[in-house]
Order: structure tokens, then C-alpha cells, then sequence
């Protein structure tokens, strides 16, 4: 009855003498006699799904995932796929990290804790603000608990949550419902040249803001210089500065401490994990101020009774299985294993390889840039701005056609308008950014 | 057991005690400052663009190996021991389903075109399918990547719903005592006051309190079936029925939905929305507390609200191709996305693959031996457990002794304890979910740990654990002098 024979649950162990046994001490004939199940809402038909060996089941996967198409992604926009080194995976998957739950046991848990207490640390870091908690859902929900932490902590009794107007529409929607709850209302201010327009900042800034939210790198690829000016802004209208950002973009960006920022939200999973259809690793980090209004769950240090330093899951009276409907966040499962990755990738990369990771971010979208604009009947970058990992070019030729064309030749793009596409560098190696320019060359003749 | 046990000698073994600690953070062991000053010619950027600094371990990849795999050696898993933590469902991974996720046909960008991605949106048009079947449900989205987010999309869509239908003002969400503390943080979350329900005496749904707290302003009741204290509420036609009768929609909350695969579904009991918790129910190692996946089923009143985009088989009546093409669409109504892509699709493709491998008979097959697991070890411990029958769980009561410290002490025989002190309608809880991957010898196991505690002084109780990696650990001073990062640790 075990392995490959598809009848029962191949992962029950019960033998048919111990099932029996089992039965007896319980007072039953059989399993179905345990089912206290009122007839007129029994199940009593079939799902119609088939039964089938491993083998058989990685067969059909293999199958389905096979018709995806192969092709270099030359794709960003909040979800980046760069090379995950091969002690990631293996440390990640030793089934200790990878089948343990929740470390409400912290005496038999403190791998994990020690774990999520230095990806704390690591973000602590690359912030500089003073706590980071162990992970939400993605950027889109971790800039939705930022802006409901501002509607906690607000010493202005306002509702406005300013957002940049470029703010993809994932983030977009994910924020609007995570505020439609609360009296919180989401309104774009404009950007120019894909930076925040500061007058234009200025002028939608009231008592009544709550919150402004601004990215670096933004959507379009550009480092945003007003960084200081804005968190100015924020601190006089006495609101909260949210920043959204990544690891990589923080390991050689203004650091958001120095620039007045509140909250540090965004996507971690840029770090351990490959493209993987937008899963992700939503980072959120504040200052110590805020500490008690944190959503999910943080590891904090305490000692054991021999005295040796120990690390607990702390402040759980904010948490959801314990104050209930007045909780900071409904989060309960979050991303504990991807922040696991992340750390794990971070440390493998060290502060060099960080630096030298984001510096490349820089130097090979500008270089691509420079190629791409050097392709007759486009032009690149279209922003007039120092860029990070990707850029918007213009195409004289419809974008969606440019766009099609280039996947008939193995490369994806991004289409932002009716004439412009936006290319990224991160993850794709030089020979095939090479192959790229000679099809980009090819599609625009 | 004055004997350290076999598994504990390993552990001290592996251990990497030095200075206090049961093995150093990667900041003791090296802790480097790399600069990006304007000096640096390597600087891409002006010094006003970027940090000064950055300051973090810069260890070789052998000390890192080590590190990880010292700190996976203090870890307990589902791969080390049994971990019956009630409403938690930690069962057994199969192995193969890691391999499948890691495919390279399975990581795409989420950006990709649909005409590129067709084996992404087979597989999730599949599994859209098989969850249907599975809840008897109409309509699901995959998007949720947690039970907690599928239950915000519940909760979005009712809002939705509502005031689709012109009634706005129900402003209450009815929730059992003993139901999960999400259900109430993700209604308040979702801007719903919480009308918190009663058991009755044998610990489910009291309809006379259920009568008086439904209204014109009730939304929902959110439900589990069986409860978290293991009882199918066998009255769920007519606290359907009373639900509809005043407007409100019937939400079932999947967690403990590996009792009944195969025996009933959710949407043949009347629920209109339901979350399916996959890496509960199916599978999906936790990995120390996620990534889960919260799918959401909805019957076709809902559907046109659930979150964008969805996919279905395209119409494509001009290809000749053999096999069917797939789109993503935008429901109707839709209330927009809960998540800035698709969710957690690699657990998804797991989920996938579960369910595949069990089919039909698997599926059955697992409840029925969850079912008689609870039961059997329900049978056979000391603490009085009471209501039943039960289901896929059981809540037993440590009566005069402390559940935390009977927790505690179960450490001590090398077994996870069960989920302490909830539902709290049993004094002294411990909430017991041996699921169906434990055999009956494991059970006994289980058994004789708990009789063992059962029969011991509040002393030990207090002074255990004393075979754990770490001893009992001081939860006051981390709560009352909070130190998150390595950054905040002393000189110590």
C-alpha cells in the first residue's frame, strides 16, 4: 500500500492490522463510522480527479510547465530575477528549515529564530531605522500595512495617503483595499520625469495628509533624487514618510534613516528567490517609535534559564491569535522560509558583493542604454536620470509590435506606452544582453 | 527520562556552544564595513545619491554551510517528529513536490505575455478546477497567498457584494468565540464590527445566540467545519439557512478542511465563500512560518467579484492547435488584487501536484485516517477531553496543571507539544491535531508523553524543558526590553 500504488494516501503509514487496532480501541468498524456528518450534507459522489504514481505526477507537472515558452526576461517593474546562488537552495531546502512551522516552541526552534532574527538585522542595516519585522506577503501588502500603521500612529487626524501617479497597479489596488476598511482615502500626486514633482508634492500636502509614499528605484528605473526634500515635506505636514524600495537598491542608495523615513516597504524576495511568477518577500522596517503598532511577527533576544542568549517570537499581544479584532495586522503565516533565502543570499554576497551587485545595477542599464539608443529608430533612456537595473526607451515602431516581435526571437519586454518599452538588466548575463541588442536591431529595421 | 535521549546527544553533537552562545550570529563572526565614499572612482553615482556605508558579515561560503546547517540542527520539524499542533495541520511533504516547483518551466516572470506563460495558466486553470471540485465551489482565485488574505478576499468580496446590492449599511461580522483570531482581525480589518458568538454546551454553534445576533446589519458569519474544537457543526443547513434569511452570506473558513476531503464540501453545506488553505490541507512544508497559499472558492453570485485578473480557456475558435489555450481576465466587478502579482505561485504549483498525486482515493483516504488519528489518540491520553466525537482534532484540558508547562515538558520526550491554551472554552487547552501521516506506533508515543506529564509535579513542570536545545526561555524580559537586531545586543 506504499509508494507507487496509487490506493489511499500513500503518506499514511497505517498498516491494515494497526488500522484495525485502531479501530477497536476507538469503538468503530470503520473510518467512515467516525464522520459525525448529517446525511443531507454528506458527499457522497466523486471529485473525478485521478489517482496517479509520483512518477506519473511529475510527468503531468513537467507537461503543463513545459509549455511555457523559454525565454530571457528582460523584465522588472518590482520583481526581478537575478542569479540565486547554489548554497542558497541547498541550505534552504535541508527539510529542518523547510518543514517546521510557526516557532511557538522557541526551545526547539531557535535555528529558525536565529535565522529571522538576522534577516531582522540585515534590513536593520540597509535601512537604518531600528526594527524590521520577519516578513509580510510582497511590496503591494507590505506598503498596505504601512499605510494602516500611519492611520494608527498619526499625530495629524487626517485620511489622505499620497502615492506617486507612475505606482504600479498591483500596488495600487492591493493599498486601496487594504485601506477601504478605514476612512483612508489613496490619491496620486504627479511625478516628472519619473521623479516627484516637488511643487507639484507640495501643493497636494495638507493637515489632512496621513502618509506619502515615494520609491527609489522608481517603477521606470530612475533613482529618485528629492529623497531629503520630500521627507522635509512629510515631517511639516507631520505625517508619515513611507519609502518603497529593495536590499539590492538599499545596499548602495541613500540610506532611508538619513533621509527621514519612517517606513522602509518593498520586495526582499529580489534576494533568494528566482522569478517565480511574483511570489515574493515583503520587507517593512520603522523606527523604534512605532514599535508596539508593527504588523507580523518579530524575534527579539532574551536569555534561557542556563543564561545563555536565546531568541523568542516577542510582543505577540499585537498579533492576531492573540488580541484578535483589535490586532496590528490579520497576518498570521507569512513569508518566514523566503526571508530565510534572503538572508542566506545577503550573507553569501557579503557588503562587497551587495555594493558591487547594485553598482552593476547602475553601470550595465546605463551601458545597455547607451547601446539600445545607439539602434537606429530608438531612443534611450527616455528619462533624463540616473538609472538603477532598467529603463523606458522609445520606439519609433508600435511598442506592442517591437514587443511581440522580440518574444518571436526569445526575448521578453516590458510595453509601458504606445511607444515605449522598458528593458532590465538584472539577472540577464552580458551574452545575452548582447543577443538582445542584435534582435532589438533586427525587429526596428 | 533522567537520560539525555538518543536525538539530544546528536543535537549536543552538532552544537556549537562558544561564549555563551548556542551558536554565534554571522555579525560575532565577522562583521565588515565596505564604504562608497566620492572618492571611490568605482562610485557609478554621486555621493549625494547613495549611503556612506554598509556594514555586514563577510564570511567564506564553508563557514556559511556551517552556520545554516548548525542552526537547521536546532530546529524540530515535521522531518524530525510528530507536531500535532491543533488547527495547524502539520503533515508530511511528499519529497517530489520540491523538485516539480524548482523546474526551470516553473519560474517565469510575472510580466511574461499569456501567449508565452500557457503552462503557468494551465497549471493554475487546473487547479482552479480541482479546488472547485474539492469545496464544491463555482468560482476560485488563486491570488491570496495566505489563509488570512483569503480571508480578506472573503471579506472584500461580501463588501463588494453588498453594496452591489445596495446594502452597505451591514456593518457585522458574526464569529464564534472559538474561531481562529484571524477571522476577527482580517472582519475588523476589513471595517466590519465583530460580533463575537457563543458556544453552546456541547461547543458548537448556539442558534439561539446565533437568532439573536443575526440582523439586517449582519454581512457574514465566518465559520469553521469541524470547529477548532474538532466538532462538525451538524446544525449547518439551518444556521445556512438562518444566515440567508436575513441577507448575510455564510463564510467557511478552511483550515480544517483535511477532515472532510471527500465526506462533505463547503459548498453542499451552504457557504458561499470559502479559503482553502492549501499548505494545510494539501500540501506545502510551512517552512518555519510560510509561504502559504489562501485560494478562494465562491459560489457564481460571487464570482464576478472576487480579485483580478483570473484565468480561463480562451476562445479561440480560429486555432487548430490540440491542446486548449488560456487568458487572464478580469472578473466583472472585481475588487482589484489582494497582492501585487499572482500570489504564491510555487506553492500553488506544489498544491498542484498534491493533489494530482492523491486523487480521488488519496484524498478520501487521508481524511478518514486524520479522522481516526484524533480519535485514537484522543482514546488514549489521561487529560480528560471533552465534547465529541471528533474530528480531524481534539482539545484536551491539563485541568489543574499549567498547559504551557505541560508544553514545556512534552519537549522533554522529544515530541512537539500540541497548540496551548486555545480555544479557550476548554480551561487549560491543548488542542491535539496528530493529522494522517503519523502511524499508530508514533501515536503511542504521543500517548505515553502525555500520561507521563499528566502524572508529573507542577516542580518539574515548571523547571522543563531540560533536554531541549535551549532551556525555558524568559518571554517577559524579550517583551520588556526589546532587542530585534544585532545591532541592539550590548557588548555582550
Amino acid at each position: 500500500m506504499h509508494g507507487s500504488q496509487p490506493t489511499g494516501s500513500p503518506y499514511a503509514p497505517h498498516t491494515d492490522e494497526e488500522g484495525a487496532a485502531m479501530l477497536e480501541a476507538v469503538d468503530a468498524e470503520t473510518a467512515d463510522d467516525l464522520f459525525d456528518i448529517p446525511p443531507e450534507v454528506q458527499f457522497d459522489d466523486e471529485f473525478g480527479i485521478d489517482s496517479r504514481t509520483e512518477r506519473e505526477t511529475r510527468r503531468l507537472v513537467r507537461s503543463i510547465l513545459d509549455r511555457n515558452d523559454e525565454l530571457i526576461e528582460l523584465l522588472g517593474r518590482g520583481h526581478y530575477g537575478y542569479y540565486v546562488p547554489s548554497l542558497v537552495d541547498h541550505l534552504a531546502d535541508r527539510s529542518e528549515f523547510l518543514t517546521s512551522y510557526t516557532q511557538y516552541q522557541p526551545e526547539v526552534s531557535q535555528g529558525f529564530l536565529q535565522v529571522l532574527f538576522e534577516y531582522q538585522s540585515l534590513l536593520v542595516e540597509l535601512t537604518g531605522l531600528e526594527i524590521a519585522n520577519c516578513s509580510m506577503y510582497d511590496a503591494a501588502t507590505a506598503l498596505g500595512e504601512a499605510a494602516t500603521l500611519a492611520d494608527r500612529v498619526r499625530s495629524v487626524n487626517g485620511h489622505r495617503v499620497l502615492v506617486p501617479d507612475l505606482l504600479l497597479e498591483g500596488r495600487r489596488s492591493t493599498l486601496e483595499n487594504y485601506v477601504a476598511g478605514t476612512d483612508l482615502e489613496v490619491e496620486s500626486y504627479p511625478t516628472a520625469d519619473a521623479n516627484v514633482d516637488l511643487e507639484a508634492l507640495e501643493d497636494a500636502v495638507d493637515d489632512d495628509v496621513v502618509m506619502i509614499y515615494a520609491e527609489n528605484p522608481t517603477v521606470r528605473g530612475t533613482i529618485e533624487e528629492h529623497l531629503e526634500t520630500i521627507g522635509e515635506i512629510t515631517t511639516d505636514a507631520k505625517a508619515l514618510f513611507a519609502l518603497g524600495t529593495d536590499p539590492i537598491a538599499l545596499s548602495l542608495l541613500q540610506r532611508p534613516a538619513d533621509v527621514g523615513v519612517d517606513v522602509v516597504v518593498g520586495d526582499a524576495s529580489v534576494l533568494g528567490l528566482p522569478t517565480s511568477y511574483g511570489m515574493g518577500l515583503g520587507l517593512f522596517a520603522t523606527r523604534e517609535e512605532y514599535l508596539r503598532q508593527v504588523p507580523g511577527r518579530l524575534v527579539g533576544v532574551s536569555e534561557d534559564d542556563t543564561d545563555r542568549r536565546a531568541y523568542t517570537l516577542t510582543l505577540q499581544t499585537r498579533e492576531q491569535h492573540i488580541r484578535r479584532e483589535r490586532a496590528t495586522s490579520n497576518i498570521c503565516t507569512n513569508q518566514a522560509w523566503v526571508a530565510l533565502r534572503s538572508a542566506i543570499h545577503a550573507a553569501a554576497l557579503g557588503p562587497n558583493g551587495m555594493i558591487d551587485l547594485a553598482k552593476r545595477g547602475v553601470t550595465r542599464a546605463e551601458s545597455l542604454a547607451d547601446r539600445v539608443d545607439d539602434v537606429a529608430g530608438v531612443r534611450a533612456p527616455v528619462h533624463d536620470r540616473r538609472h538603477f537595473r532598467e529603463f523606458v526607451a522609445r520606439v519609433d515602431q508600435p511598442a506592442s509590435a517591437v514587443a511581440a516581435d522580440l518574444e518571436e526571437r526569445g526575448f521578453a519586454v516590458h510595453v509601458v506606452d504606445d511607444h515605449e518599452i522598458q528593458l532590465c538588466v538584472a539577472g540577464v548575463p552580458d551574452d545575452e544582453l548582447d543577443g538582445f541588442v542584435a534582435a532589438l536591431e533586427e525587429v526596428v529595421r | 527520562m533522567s537520560e539525555r535521549t538518543d536525538q539530544q546527544v546528536r543535537y549536543d553533537q552538532a552544537r556549537y556552544v562558544e561564549d555563551g552562545h548556542y551558536e554565534p550570529l554571522l555579525a560575532e563572526k565577522d562583521l565588515t564595513s565596505a564604504e562608497i565614499d566620492g572618492d571611490d572612482t568605482d562610485s557609478p553615482l554621486p555621493d549625494d545619491l547613495t549611503r556612506d556605508d554598509l556594514e555586514l558579515p563577510a564570511l567564506s561560503e564553508p563557514e556559511l554551510a556551517r552556520h545554516y546547517t548548525r542552526l537547521s540542527q536546532m530546529i524540530y520539524a515535521i522531518d524530525t517528529g510528530p507536531y500535532p499542533l491543533g488547527s495547524c495541520t502539520m503533515k508530511y511533504n511528499p519529497k517530489f513536490m520540491e523538485d516539480v516547483a524548482a523546474l526551470p518551466t516553473a519560474a517565469v516572470h510575472p510580466d511574461r505575455s499569456e501567449r508565452s506563460t500557457q503552462g503557468t495558466l494551465e497549471l493554475m486553470y487546473r487547479l482552479q478546477d480541482y479546488l472547485g471540485r474539492i469545496g464544491g465551489m463555482d468560482a476560485v482565485t488563486l491570488q491570496p497567498p495566505a489563509g488570512a488574505a483569503g480571508e480578506f478576499v472573503g471579506i472584500r468580496v461580501a463588501v463588494a457584494y453588498h453594496e452591489h446590492n445596495g446594502e452597505s449599511h451591514r456593518n457585522e461580522v458574526i464569529i464564534p468565540e472559538s474561531a481562529h483570531g484571524t477571522n476577527f482581525a482580517t472582519a475588523a480589518l476589513g471595517g466590519y464590527d465583530v460580533v463575537s458568538l457563543p458556544s453552546d454546551d456541547g461547543g458548537r454553534v448556539d442558534l439561539e445566540a446565533l437568532e439573536a445576533a443575526l440582523s439586517e446589519n449582519t454581512a457574514a458569519l465566518m465559520l469553521t467545519n469541524p470547529n477548532t474544537l474538532g466538532l462538525f457543526e451538524r446544525d449547518i443547513a439551518e444556521i445556512a439557512e438562518m444566515v440567508h434569511d436575513v441577507g448575510g452570506l455564510l463564510y467557511y473558513d478552511g483550515a480544517n478542511l483535511n477532515a472532510l476531503l471527500g465526506r462533505a464540501r463547503p459548498g453542499d453545506m451552504g457557504f458561499d465563500v470559502m479559503h482553502y488553505n492549501v499548505h494545510k490541507t494539501f500540501a506545502t512544508p510551512h517552512g518555519g512560518g510560510g509561504p502559504g497559499a489562501g485560494p478562494v472558492g465562491v459560489v457564481d453570485e460571487l464570482a464576478p467579484f472576487l480579485p483580478s485578473p483570473r484565468v480561463r480557456e480562451a476562445d479561440d475558435a480560429e486555432s487548430d492547435a490540440d491542446e486548449p489555450t488560456y487568458e487572464l481576465f478580469d472578473p466583472e466587478q472585481t475588487i482589484g488584487k489582494v497582492h501585487g502579482f499572482q500570489g504564491n505561485w510555487l506553492v500553488l504549483v506544489k498544491t498542484f501536484a498534491y493533489i494530482a498525486r492523491l486523487g480521488d482515493e488519496g484524498l478520501t483516504d487521508a481524511s478518514a485516517k486524520a479522522v481516526l488519528n484524533a480519535n485514537y489518540l484522543a482514546s488514549q491520553i489521561d487529560y480528560e477531553v471533552p465534547y465529541g466525537p471528533f474530528h480531524h482534532e481534539f482539545v484536551a484540558s491539563a485541568g489543574d496543571q499549567d498547559a504551557a508547562d505541560v508544553a514545556k515538558r512534552m519537549l522533554d520526550f522529544g515530541v512537539h507539544p500540541p497548540t496551548t491554551k486555545w480555544p479557550e472554552i476548554v480551561p487549560e487547552a491543548l488542542m491535539t491535531e496528530p493529522t494522517e501521516v503519523e502511524s499508530k506506533a508514533t501515536l503511542d508515543r504521543l500517548a505515553a508523553a502525555f500520561n507521563a506529564v499528566a502524572a508529573e509535579d507542577d516542580e518539574t513542570l515548571e523547571s522543563a524543558p531540560e533536554r531541549t536545545t535551549a532551556r525555558r526561555i524568559d518571554q517577559t524580559s524579550a517583551a520588556r526590553s526589546p532587542r530585534l537586531a544585532w545591532q541592539a545586543l550590548d557588548d555582550e
